[in-house]
């Protein structure tokens, strides 16, 4: 039915999207909770660049992402002489681009859920004895789980998704970076490889459904869990 | 000793108070919404930060805008009961109990069986805040205060989201922390009836500034302050002891230094110390003692004085056997009768006037005792 080269794509994909979703996870909990508590001077640069992966066409990210990390960038060429990682061509550069796209919607799903915490709730927490990090992290942290978790389901769909950045930054190079949509996209660029594209696009509708689906159904555990109604 | 003085600047208030509170019983915090009586706690607890001031609970400073201490609001031990409970969502009840508990520190007032029996809150442990009602969830949130054993109780005014029956439903719980548990507590509240049912002592707060502070019965009495009050609020407080029960009219008669005062029954030991409040509008006066009439509190005095009080109205204090009872009438009236200080008249005071909310008592007869710290 699938060819390997198919299920290598798609176990890829899988793989990129929870790698993606969950590294972005800390760093969005932490620029959430700056936007939503705090009344630092930089603010609201912090949130344009949090969110500049959402309006920015993704090509464009793509190719930022290409002058920062590229094997000549800054960053890229520290990593590589340092380390010797080289994040173009590598499925760990496609794990970076689907993370800084996908970023910014966790860190929305976070930030609303943490504005919809009463404070009271942690002011209350604090006159009974707790410290912030212990506040935080009894009180603030459990009550914005539905929160989280339904930010990071939507990085994954959203990380299943990617292609622009993906493409320009990490390239298309098969079993390390080309993911679904990129499989699809070269499927359709090849004589007779209508039929694969098709059962590729199948995979995609139904990872995607799949994904939505049980959002739905974490969000509502976590919010009956958590608030028990 | 709780030493309080703070000056902060508030976007709609110049805050600027000094009082101290005695370690023992309730002193009230009273005044007007927006007077920061709020703010005041707030500070206290360490919600807000002081312009400039000290805030010492005993030998403990909470705050020194001179030597640079700001205690974080974790180490201060202060419970804070708020309006709104704020209980925790996530847990269930004997989690948020035990949620200061755990985090406790120091001299152990009180445990867990004995608040949540003192609280009547037991049947409550497994629920979740949102299947409790008002009343219960303020009971839960004075228990969940007391076990993290603060040093120092603030109430922001913790009825005041309660309908009327709920309201009398927890006021004798308040009462019972207040005679058996020895810790110090604030209570703020703008309900005056509330104030003179718990406070030993009472500082009244108004625009920012604290306007009186001293014991209930000298504050309460001050014919000035029946502004801040409510015209129809002011009144007096009067301390007395329950003399008698009639069960068959369901009424207790209550004595002071002026006579008797016939009162709706209360569930109270004969002996026991009351604090009766009489709204200065539910006092008639006259000149010789009525016979027919409904009225049964019928009480001799000696007018002292009489006060304007704006519109149609006149305040007249009357000494009885060394208590003062303020009668709130109209000028028409006094002129009609020829009230001069000075002259002997009665007041007349309706039984159905002192109901339950009026009488409160001072010190409960214990049924058992708590180690006090």
């Amino acid at each position: 039915m699938l060819s390997a080269v198919e299920i290598e794509a798609f176990s890829l994909s899988l793989r990129v999207a929870l790698l993606a979703s969950a590294s972005c996870l800390l760093p969005a909990l932490v620029v959430a909770w700056v936007l939503s508590r705090t009344r630092l001077p930089g603010k609201s640069v912090l949130n344009v660049i949090a969110h500049a992966p959402l309006v920015l066409p993704p090509v464009v990210i793509g190719y930022l992402l290409l002058l920062t990390f590229g094997v000549r960038g800054p960053v890229g060429a520290w990593l590589n002489d340092t380390f010797g990682i080289r994040l173009v061509f590598s499925s760990t550069g496609a794990v970076l681009a689907a993370a800084v796209m996908a970023f910014p919607l966790m860190v929305r799903a976070i930030r609303l859920s943490l504005d919809a915490v009463d404070q009271g709730l942690e002011f209350a927490a604090r006159s009974l004895g707790a410290s912030p990090l212990d506040a935080f992290l009894t009180i603030t942290l459990p009550l914005i789980l539905p929160g989280i978790l339904s930010g990071l389901i939507m990085a994954f769909a959203a990380s299943l998704g990617e292609f622009g950045a993906t493409i320009t930054f990490a390239s298309n190079v098969e079993g390390e970076t080309r993911t679904l949509p990129l499989a699809i996209y070269t499927a359709t660029q090849v004589p007779d490889g209508e039929a694969a594209a098709l059962r590729l696009v199948v995979i995609a509708i139904i990872l995607s459904l799949l994904a939505l689906g049980l959002s739905e159904a974490a969000e509502r555990w976590a919010r009956r869990t958590v608030y028990g109604s | 000793m709780i030493d309080i003085r703070l000056r902060k600047r508030l976007s709609d208030l110049q805050l600027d108070v000094t009082f101290a509170a005695k370690s023992r019983g309730v002193t009230a915090i009273f005044g007007r919404s927006g007077s920061g009586k709020t703010s005041i706690v707030q500070a206290i607890a360490g919600g807000l930060v002081p312009d400039e001031g000290r805030i010492a609970v005993d030998d403990r400073v909470f705050f020194d805008s001179a030597t640079r201490i700001n205690m974080p609001i974790h180490e201060r031990r202060v419970g804070y009961v708020f309006q709104d409970s704020r209980l925790f969502p996530h847990l269930s009840v004997r989690k948020n109990l035990d949620y200061g508990l755990r985090r406790a520190r120091g001299a152990s007032r009180i445990d867990f069986d004995t608040a949540v029996e003192l609280l009547g809150i037991t049947h409550l442990l497994s629920r979740r805040p949102h299947n409790l009602s008002g009343g219960e969830r303020q009971r839960v949130a004075i228990g969940r205060a007391l076990l993290a054993q603060p040093s120092l109780l603030l109430m922001d005014e913790p009825l005041s989201s309660l309908d009327p029956p709920r309201k009398s439903e927890l006021l004798p719980y308040i009462e019972g922390l207040r005679d058996e548990l020895g810790l110090p507590i604030l209570y703020i509240s703008h309900a005056f009836n509330e104030v003179v049912r718990l406070a030993d002592n009472i500082v009244l707060i108004d625009g920012g500034r604290v306007l009186r502070s001293g014991p209930l019965l000298d504050v309460a009495s001050d014919p000035e302050l029946s502004p801040l009050i409510g015209r129809f609020e002011a009144g007096s407080v009067i301390e007395c002891v329950v003399a008698q029960h009639d069960e068959d009219l369901a009424l207790s008669t209550l004595s002071f230094s002026g006579g008797m005062l016939r009162v709706p029954r209360v569930d109270l030991d004969i002996g026991a110390p009351v604090r009766v409040r009489i709204r200065a509008r539910d006092v008639a006066l006259a000149l010789t003692p009525p016979v027919d009439i409904s009225i049964s509190n019928r009480l001799p005095g000696k007018l002292m004085s009489l006060t304007e009080r704006g519109g149609p109205y006149v305040e007249a204090s009357v000494d009885l056997g060394g208590a003062t009872l303020r009668a709130l009438i109209t000028r028409e009236s006094a002129t009609r009768l020829k009230l001069t200080p000075g002259q002997e008249l009665w007041a007349l005071v309706k039984t159905v006037a002192l109901d339950s909310r009026s009488v409160g008592f001072m010190r409960r007869a214990r049924s058992f005792s708590f180690p006090s710290a």
